[in-house]
């Protein structure tokens, strides 16, 4: 199967104050159509900004590097006319905070036609017709009615399902979600989750979703990607990935979560905290908090690669991460 | 009586609170009744001495105007709450003072719960010498220790709040809520600001620190496995009421309300082959300025029959230990998954 979207050597940088700083460095990864794929990491590991670069969402002074292909062509050299096609319309985006996302003087009927006018080639009336079914698809209770309400009269949940049904309006083959339920109660994220899974069933789209819940990842994602220091330092299958992790942070992260039955005992905590984008030591950027480093992993960068079919890590120490153990298998 | 008066540290008795909405002109000219969030309707339970009661529920359910009542930030409309007997809110002079010494709050936010223009020295300062628990040469040396007990270098004293992690940030709140030598903390959200890996090291250190200090902890989250993780017991809120309390692995592993169920549920398993498509709960939380008639989950029950919305179900008291506010599981049922396989 082709990929549907590759991302390659993706590198984002900043110009701040303090001089340049690298949000995202080297991210490399590809989703198959119809597939979720979960970019996972802690607030600053770059995992936004990835997300916002595959659209070249990233203001001035930003810079992108890097190639993303997507069905061949790339988006980050095409001009901003053609991007303006595939932003919106083939690819699709949603965020954490609907409130701010929506237009708030707008009633969203407008704001879901908006998208019909700017991606199809639908009249008026077919477009007021398409809104009310795609109100209806998301799970919109009396969607007719509600075409004409505005975004502070709908609730947390009702709001995210609108931003999905603008991201639906045009079709679009990829789906990127940024942190789509965190903002929600777990019954509503619950609901939200699963209406994605149902549409990507039913729409045959891709979906990449950005979070830092490792249970939102084992509940929804197919292969996941987590994210340390701006940097990719794990990927595989979801399966895979929670029952071997190959990289200490993976593992600290996995064990960082409390599981039933192993009540009042203490967590497998990483010590420490993630380190700001301009002090990035030197060597694996995790060396600092790691139980397995070494003097390599002070002084060399480990390299993202191939382990097992489909299955990459950067880590000078994998075998000996893995040969620990899961800590939820 | 006695011994059992020792055991309860804290009661809360049908503790009920309301919040007014601020009305507009044309609904005061014309009479209208004023309109009220109703944020706790009635609550009872008791927190035992050295144990840890989870507090859980979504937002808007009441766990954190409840965690405000139990430290009287908030004085209840309704019902009472005891702190070794006493109503709190007879408590006058030194007595009030000992009980806001005694009953620690932390807060959600690392970022507004510290004054941004104090030192670390002055924060915790402030709480020992307001309490007089030192005499003023001693409490640099104080300073020290309790930095050293939430596991903080001995420099932080000299930093502002702004210098620090949220991670450190909540260990400098654990640190002023323990300078005053307290007996019980109200966590509110301790750790649900913070990245995961560090908020298993503030859940360590709690654990830690309560054993240690022999602490009685409410903690308040909407976080279930972390609530599972800590407590000793769990109370689960809908709409400002308690719709379940019980020992916590009775609890998760057999619910007796359906909420309670629909809870664990949607929660998503840490175990990608275990995977559910069917959705947990339908619909959303009803208002709490009107509130549904009969029981208060109804609007989302899956198994809600006649009598859910005439009677509002009471906390039964078949089993006193693990008790449910359900019609359905108040014969005696053992739990809902049985009454799944009978249906």
């Amino acid at each position: 199967m082709i990929p549907a979207l590759e991302v390659r050597n993706l590198t984002t940088g900043f110009k701040t104050a303090n001089g340049w700083v690298t949000a995202v460095k080297d991210v490399g990864f590809d989703v198959m159509p119809g597939e979720v794929v979960g970019l996972v990491g802690e607030s600053g590991s770059g995992k936004s900004v990835t997300l916002h670069s595959i659209l070249r969402l990233v203001h001035a002074p930003g810079i992108i590097e890097g190639s993303v292909k997507w069905q061949g062509r790339d988006l980050l050299t095409m001009s901003e006319r053609e991007l303006r096609k595939v932003r919106g319309g083939e690819i699709a985006m949603i965020f954490q905070e609907p409130m701010t996302a929506l237009n708030p003087v707008l009633p969203v009927g407008i704001q879901i036609e908006e998208n019909l006018s700017a991606h199809t080639a639908l009249d008026g009336r077919q477009r007021a017709a398409r809104a009310r079914e795609l109100m209806d698809l998301v799970g919109i209770p009396e969607a007719a009615r509600r075409l004409k309400d505005y975004p502070h009269q709908f609730s947390g949940g009702m709001r995210q399902r609108v931003m999905i049904a603008i991201a639906l309006a045009s079709g679009p083959k990829l789906l990127l979600a940024d942190e789509p339920t965190t903002a929600l109660d777990v019954t509503i994220q619950d609901q939200i989750l699963k209406l994605i899974l149902d549409l990507r069933d039913e729409l045959q789209m891709g979906v990449v979703l950005v979070t830092h819940d490792l249970g939102v990842v084992a509940a929804t994602c197919d292969r996941m990607a987590v994210m340390y220091a701006g940097r990719i330092v794990e990927t595989g299958t979801v399966v895979n990935v929670f029952a071997e992790p190959h990289h200490a942070y993976t593992r600290g992260l996995l064990g960082s979560v409390p599981r039933g039955g192993a009540g009042r005992t203490m967590l497998l905590s990483i010590e420490g905290t993630p380190p700001g984008l301009a002090s990035i030591p030197p060597g694996c950027s995790f060396n600092p908090r790691c139980t397995f480093a070494t003097d390599i992993c002070r002084k060399e960068t480990p390299m993202l690669a191939e382990f097992a079919p489909g299955r990459l890590v950067a880590c000078h120490h994998h075998r000996e991460v893995a040969a620990a153990g899961s800590p939820v298998a | 009586m006695n011994a059992a008066l020792s055991q309860t540290l804290i009661a809360a008795e049908e503790v009920s609170k309301e919040f007014l909405i601020p009305q507009g002109m044309w609904r005061r000219l014309t009479g209208q009744p004023r309109l009220a969030v109703h944020a706790l309707n009635g609550v009872s339970f008791q927190i035992n001495r050295g144990e840890t009661l989870g507090i859980v529920g979504e937002s808007g359910c009441g766990k954190s105007t409840l965690a405000r009542c139990l430290v009287r930030l908030f004085d209840c409309d309704d019902g009472r709450v005891r702190f070794e007997g006493q109503d709190i809110a007879d408590l006058k002079g030194a007595d009030r003072r000992a009980f806001n010494r005694r009953v620690q709050m932390i807060f959600q936010d690392p970022y507004s719960s510290l004054n941004p223009r104090m030192r670390v020295r002055e924060i915790l300062g402030e709480a020992l010498s307001v309490h007089k628990m030192r005499p003023r040469a001693q409490i640099p040396a104080r300073i020290a220790e309790l930095l050293d007990l939430v596991r903080l270098p001995s420099d932080a004293a000299d930093k502002f709040p702004h210098e620090f992690s949220g991670g450190q940030r909540q260990r400098i709140g654990i640190a002023r809520a323990l300078a005053v030598e307290p007996d019980v903390l109200v966590a509110d959200e301790l750790v649900s600001a913070l990245d995961v890996s560090v908020q298993a090291q503030v859940v360590n250190l709690l654990l830690q620190l309560q054993e240690k200090l022999h602490l009685t902890v409410v903690f308040v989250a909407h976080d279930l496995r972390l609530v599972r993780h800590i407590s000793h017991r769990v109370a689960v809120m809908y709409l400002g009421k308690i719709v379940e309390i019980g020992p916590t692995e009775g609890l998760f592993s057999s619910p007796r309300h359906p909420y309670t169920k629909a809870l664990l549920d949607a929660a998503p398993e840490l175990d990608p082959t275990k995977r559910n498509r069917t959705v947990a709960a339908r619909g959303e939380l009803p208002s709490p300025i009107n509130l549904p008639t009969g029981c208060l989950f109804n609007t989302r029950c899956p198994r809600a029959f006649d009598r859910c919305f005439v009677e509002r179900p009471l906390l039964s008291d078949r089993t006193p230990a693990h008790r449910a506010a359900c019609h359905l599981t108040d014969f005696g049922a053992p739990s809902l998954q049985n009454l799944e396989a009978i249906s």
